[in-house]
């Protein structure tokens, strides 16, 4: 279906009656190229880049609920590419590019929105820190800029600038940063990977993978056998539980992040804030809330809800940060399940079974990837070989000793 | 979450470190075979289990005691509390 703003005037005259669904609801064949583990957004653009970029179209999508039922449907929708280090940041500048032009490709509004992102810091140290960055953001093409407190003022003038602990000494501003609604990311790319021929299977659970002789040819499911040439296991906080169906352990832990939604406000924080000396980051959606997060709660969880005192934290923050949010009532808390991999960083490469690829790790950050990831990942499916942008993302860095630890962490996945 | 430390009582989870796969406390042995590919899955691998975790959590707010603590990690129920140096001496003593 192709949308347009003649079709919706056409429909509003004829009562709306001609809209269709956006994709099928095939039943599996016995056969595919490709089988993609996980509909969320980084397996249903993964499909779509197969079928756009790579001319694979027989591949199915399965996933275990609904379409977006996962991470894409539970994030707080922020795209950015500020990152530092040279193995992230052209991945996310990468992705970032392919956000600005998302909507025309798929033909469907996801209201990419680049309203703009800025990361507030509070001490001369953090100032050279965030220097640093924006030169490495710079470096890798993208933009940047460093506002003191006067520009500050003008932008965000609601800031607790004089705050005695944490006081304002200006931001890292990256104009291009900002919004998308999430769930349509999913829907988009859905739509429009199932019109290029992609079965999209829900409510299909993986149960195991087929394996003979260190290769695979297909996943046994809740609907039947499904053979194949490849499979794409793609399934975010799952991998671990997916992964261990044959017996391989990941560099991953599952931990719950929660986000949490105000009501609904007069337009007032007009892109994205983060606070630097606490965690927490903030955007207004379309509809007023207030959509704010922090800190994972730092413990194993796959049971998308957290705890309280990490909701104590977030508000705490905040208020720290913008005194005037602190009469605002807390709508809505939710959770989402992470895969914190042990160096804060992603996987998208082969695995020892041959013909069986992995793609997960995304950590809190897998939203803004969306779009890379799938092609990355799409191109790692097509050729076998790493996109250049994805080149170091790979599994045995971690034996290497070449990390890509944003943080410096070490190996504990709840402190990235 | 409250976790019924076995000296102290019941203690909100906020007083406590978290640090993950209670293999923590089994280190391979430096000298043995195949050190290098124990050190890596020490370091690097997690089970990751959904279900049942035995975990390792330090009462940093409290009495800095290591605790080894199985959790659903599906429900967060607490089913048993115990302490990592009683257990590790019981592990040694065998």
């Amino acid at each position: 279906m192709k949308y347009s703003g003649f079709k919706v005037l056409w429909e509003g005259l004829k009562g709306n009656t001609g809209w269709k669904p956006m994709w099928r609801k095939p039943d599996p064949k016995k056969n595919y190229d490709i089988i993609i583990v996980g509909g969320g957004g980084h397996g249903l653009a993964t499909a779509y880049y197969l079928a756009e970029k790579f001319n694979i179209t027989s591949i199915a999508v399965v996933e275990k609920g609904w379409l977006g039922s996962g991470n894409i449907g539970r994030n707080t929708t922020i795209i950015r590419s500020n990152y530092l280090l040279p193995q992230n940041q052209p991945f996310y500048e990468f992705s970032l590019k392919l956000w600005e032009n998302l909507e025309q490709e798929l033909n469907y509004n996801s209201m990419v929105s680049q309203r703009g992102v800025l990361n507030i810091f509070h001490s001369d140290g953090q100032r050279d820190a965030f220097v640093r960055r924006g030169n490495a953001m710079l470096m890798s093409g993208a933009d940047a800029s460093l506002l003191g407190v006067d520009a500050l003022k003008k932008l965000v003038p609601f800031l607790d600038f004089q705050n005695s602990r944490f006081p304002i000494k200006g931001g890292l501003w990256q104009p291009r940063g900002g919004t998308v609604r999430h769930d349509a990311v999913a829907w988009g790319y859905a739509k429009e990977a199932d019109s290029r021929g992609v079965d999209i299977i829900e409510n299909c659970e993986a149960i195991n993978f087929l394996v003979k002789n260190g290769r695979c040819y297909g996943v046994e499911t809740t609907k039947g056998v499904i053979k194949s040439k490849k499979v794409g296991v793609c399934v975010a906080g799952s991998s671990s539980q997916v992964m261990g169906k044959i017996g391989i352990n990941l560099p991953i832990e599952s931990h719950v992040l929660q986000a949490f939604v105000s009501e609904g406000l007069k337009p007032v924080i007009p892109g994205v804030i983060t606070f630097g000396a606490g965690h927490f980051y903030v955007s207004q959606s379309n509809k007023g809330g207030l959509v704010f997060g922090g800190d994972i709660d730092g413990y194993n969880s796959y049971a998308q809800r957290g705890n309280l005192p990490v909701i104590e934290d977030v508000c705490e923050g905040g208020v720290a940060l913008m005194p005037m949010i602190g009469r605002a009532r807390l709508l809505r808390t939710w959770g989402g399940i992470m895969d914190m991999s042990m160096d804060g960083s992603p996987i998208i490469d082969k695995t020892n079974i041959k013909n069986l690829y992995f793609n997960g790790g995304w950590c809190y950050g897998g939203f803004k990837a969306t779009p890379a990831s799938g092609f990355c990942y799409a191109h790692l499916l097509a050729t076998g070989k790493s996109h250049h942008n994805a080149k170091d993302f790979l599994f045995n860095r971690f034996e290497k000793g070449r990390l890509i630890d944003e943080k410096g962490q070490g190996n504990q996945p709840n402190l990235h | 979450m409250l976790i019924d430390h076995p000296l102290l009582g019941l203690r909100d989870s906020s007083e406590f470190i978290y640090m993950g796969d209670a293999k923590l406390l089994n280190r391979p042995n430096w000298k043995s075979k195949n050190s290098k590919t124990k050190f890596i899955d020490y370091g690097y691998l997690r089970k990751n289990p959904a279900g049942l975790h035995k975990e390792l959590w330090y009462h940093e707010q409290g009495d800095r005691s290591w605790l080894v603590v199985t959790r659903n990690t599906v429900t967060h129920e607490i089913l048993k509390v115990e302490l990592a140096r009683y257990l590790k001496r019981k592990a040694n003593a065998k």
